[in-house]
């Protein structure tokens, strides 16, 4: 079961395949054929798929087909995602479902449209008003492309929250082997939806970090959706009590350990102690993989922590998996935006760890030998 | 403040919060009258509110809600309504909204989405202190144009018209059709607007001295007319989704591509890297797909990443393939294997790897470009690509070349590449593909001559 595809193909098809039926995107590259295929994908497939008038449109779209009940995605690059911000803190604050691809290229701004980056690690994280947490995975190969995008759809469903697939440039539309008798194809979780026949909440909660069971707009409840600071039954807040209670709650819902329970690739490193760890993730994670490999055959007892889980940082899995290393290098293709995690985490623990940052922004992907000259 | 009498959807433990005398309050009263005798279910109804004081009006109505972002409401709207076309969906905004939702007021409008914009136009900002917005008259004070406005105010219901829009109405608070214009507007199929003039008793009425014969006289100096001013029953945009997209495609594609297996065998040994280095027109980059799929077919791995101008019909076009017997962790070419040089405008492009190579790598140049090679210690061998595919399909000198290099390296079957293009390639294109598959074995057959 071979086929020669590029990422945005795999994402598509994987949209799919966790039952999406919505798509807003507007044209962008390198995120630009994701569209073309939903627009292909969603009207064969019961599903609605539009371009929209711009990326506010877009994610706006998104939000209400999704509080209207539907599974829905979209999908940009950096200037794109910039555009969305105020969305995303809305769908924050709504707890709304969904999911956001965030094909990475070089930038700020226009940047290098056609070329490689992680412009946006910290930019997910922190790109909106309010800075409560989101959800952000980070597949490194199109099968992971896949694999991660229906776990999006799955956390993005648990959690009531947008999740980022972060995609880029090289994973999108460089084309590789995909054996799909190989692949992973994850269990389909569904929103959980309000059973009751008494008074709907739209946004209840018994403890602080439980999740809101949903409703959508046209079943057997009136549902109330509003992002200004509301109560579990969606009437505007102005208790300094209740809105402390509400914001704690947006600010527990989403934990490492809660996502990790959902998904089982956040952290993927062997249970083997290692002198130096480089830790890496996307496409980057790649040339890493190839780097150690070679350091490994020159004899240095080092190791690979990929990460597939961005936000929430999955500190104590990042933690267990570094264990006495000494060295811990991460290779970036931005200025440092993950580095300033890792750097944090370390910090934290026992022991004289060095931290390396090995940064590249010349749209050119991290080589491997750059990562072996820190080694050898 | 005034205490909600019973009404259709109000909730009569609410209260309306708005200022004595703002046109928010009676609109709202009409907007459920309207509903009421329309008899709609609250289940099935949703009322999408913008910011600015009448962003606070969907908490009033026994109905569904949704409060959003300033300008946005209209989006929302169009996601609810795409995604449950059973609902009606009804969006509440002032004439704030509509000025920083200009681009989606314009295209909901222009869709012809069946959704219900309703425009509480007062000539202000309400709620930030009555700054002027895109309603504002020319010479409207407001705190943001304390010495009179300097712009001419935009013409809501003129804009539908002007994107053939469904329907476009016009009213004031005073008037007493305002009920039967909402109710034309909810029962429209297709996009309405109703641009509700009010007063701002907060703001723009004090600073202007504004009463209903000031209202009236901008409505005659711009020329305005109130009623239904516009109306264009055509179809809608769900309904032409579903009678164009739905249906179209789900004949075009009802069956998915067919996987590949491996059927051929190869004799690479180590990663491999190939460069196609060509021009716009070469249909470089699809016959790259094909090599690369005749590669899997071949029991490799492979990598194929593409380089061109964003004007793609002008200027190099470069595919880069790489190839293993496993995974390929780092896709980049750093130092090339094979060269395939078939035009002076990828010749431009990759002639930087040129000094750096050693004779166990391999160029195939197109003949005349034989001359313009940079001096190299790699193998050099020519062909006329150029010439060959001018005689039959000039578009087809891409695959011809890879054609000609897989006979020549032997790195996999040129059978492979065949079974490539019978897979993936449509009819006509495949005819083409298997003419050039042919021509570039002849060039062999002339190279051993």
């Amino acid at each position: 079961m071979l086929e020669f595809l590029d990422g945005n193909e795999a994402v598509s098809r994987a949209a799919v395949d966790a039952g999406c039926k919505y798509f807003a995107g507007y044209p962008i590259t390198p995120a630009t054929q994701i569209l073309l295929e939903m627009m292909r994908l969603m009207p064969a497939n019961d599903g609605f798929a539009i371009q929209a008038e711009d990326e506010i449109a877009s994610i706006g779209f998104c939000i209400g087909a999704s509080m209207a009940g539907k599974k829905s995605m979209t999908a940009t690059s950096g200037p794109g995602l910039s555009l969305y911000s105020e969305n995303i803190g809305l769908a924050i604050m709504g707890e709304t479902p969904l999911v956001i691809v965030d094909v990475q290229r070089h930038g700020p701004a226009t940047g290098s449209a056609t070329k490689d980056g992680a412009s946006d690690i910290q930019f997910v994280r922190w790109g909106t008003s309010g800075g409560y947490p989101i959800i952000a995975l980070s597949p490194s190969t199109i099968g992971e492309a896949y694999t991660y995008t229906i776990y999006s759809f799955n956390l993005a469903e648990v959690f009531r929250s947008p999740v980022f697939l972060m995609s880029s440039k090289e994973i999108a539309i460089t084309r590789e082997r995909i054996d799909w008798s190989t692949i992973e194809k994850p269990k389909i979780i569904d929103r959980l939806k309000y059973q009751g026949d008494g008074n709907f909440l739209p946004f209840n909660f018994e403890k602080l970090e439980d999740i809101p069971p949903f409703l959508e707009y046209g079943k057997e409840h009136i549902v109330r959706y509003t992002t200004s600071t509301h109560g579990k039954d969606g009437e505007l807040l102005t208790t300094p009590e209740k809105i402390q209670e509400m914001m704690d709650h947006l600010n527990t819902k989403i934990d490492e350990d809660k996502v990790c329970k959902y998904f089982p690739h956040a952290v993927i490193s062997d249970d083997t102690e290692a002198d130096i760890v480089v830790i890496a993730y996307g496409i980057t994670a790649r040339s890493a993989l190839e780097a150690v490999k070679i350091a490994k055959e020159k004899g240095k007892n080092i190791k690979l922590i990929k990460l597939g889980l961005l936000w929430p940082c999955p500190e104590k899995r990042i933690l267990k998996a570094i264990g006495n290393a000494n060295l811990v290098l991460i290779p970036e293709m931005n200025n440092g935006h993950y580095a300033l995690e890792i750097e944090r985490i370390v910090k934290s623990s026992t022991g004289g760890k060095q931290v390396i940052r090995i940064n590249r922004m010349d749209t050119k992907l991290v080589s491997p030998q750059q990562i072996l000259e820190k080694i050898i | 403040m005034s205490k909600i009498k019973e009404g259709y959807y109000l909730r009569p433990e609410y209260e309306f919060p708005f200022c004595p005398g703002c046109g928010h309050t009676n609109l709202l009263k009409y907007l459920d009258i309207a509903m009421g005798k329309l008899n709609l279910d609250p289940k099935k109804n949703v009322i999408v509110t913008d910011i600015g004081c009448i962003g606070l009006s969907d908490r009033f109505f026994n109905v569904n809600a949704f409060h959003g972002l300033h300008g946005r409401s209209i989006t929302y709207a169009c996601g609810i309504k795409m995604a449950n076309p059973e609902l009606t969906v009804i969006t509440l905004m002032g004439d704030g909204g509509l000025g920083i939702g200009g681009a989606h007021f314009l295209n909901a409008a222009k869709r012809n989405i069946d959704i219900t914009v309703i425009v509480a136009n007062n000539f202000n900002f309400g709620m930030t202190g009555g700054e002027h917005s895109v309603t504002t008259p020319f010479g409207g004070k407001t705190s943001s144009s304390f010495l009179g406005n300097i712009e001419h105010p935009l013409d809501a219901c003129e804009i539908v018209k002007a994107v053939n829009g469904g329907f476009a109405a016009r009213t004031t608070v005073f008037e007493k059709d305002v009920t039967d214009i909402l109710m034309e507007a909810l029962k429209f199929k297709g996009f309405s607007l109703v641009d509700c003039w009010e007063y701002c008793t907060a703001y723009y009425v004090p600073r202007n001295k504004f009463n209903k014969a000031e209202m009236m006289k901008i409505l005659d100096l711009y020329q305005l007319k109130t009623g239904i001013v516009h109306k264009n029953e055509r179809p809608e945009y769900i309904q032409n989704y579903n009678d164009n997209y739905v249906t179209g495609a789900k004949k075009l594609f009802q069956k998915g591509k067919p996987f590949l297996s491996v059927e051929y065998q190869n004799n690479i040994t180590k990663q491999t890297g190939v460069i196609v280095a060509g021009a716009a027109g070469q249909k470089i980059k699809s016959s790259a797909t094909i090599f690369g799929n005749a590669a899997l077919i071949s029991g490799l791995y492979a990598t194929q990443k593409d380089d061109y101008p964003i004007t793609v019909m002008t200027g190099h076009s470069i595919s880069e393939l790489i190839l293993n017997n496993s995974d390929i962790n780092y896709s980049e070419i750093t130092n090339p294997d094979y060269l395939i040089i078939i035009d002076i405008e990828g010749l431009n492009k990759v002639k930087h790897f040129l000094p750096k190579l050693t004779n166990s790598q391999l160029i195939l140049v197109d003949t005349s470009l034989r001359d313009k090679l940079p001096s190299t210690e790699a193998k050099v061998v020519s062909f006329p690509f150029q010439k060959t595919s001018m005689s039959f399909d000039k578009g087809s000198i891409a695959i011809l070349a890879l054609t000609t290099f897989l006979g020549y390296t032997k790195i996999f079957p040129v059978d492979s590449l065949k079974l490539a293009v019978e897979k993936t390639q449509k009819d006509e294109i495949a005819k083409l593909n298997y003419r050039a598959i042919e021509e570039g074995l002849k060039l062999l057959d002339g190279a051993k001559a």
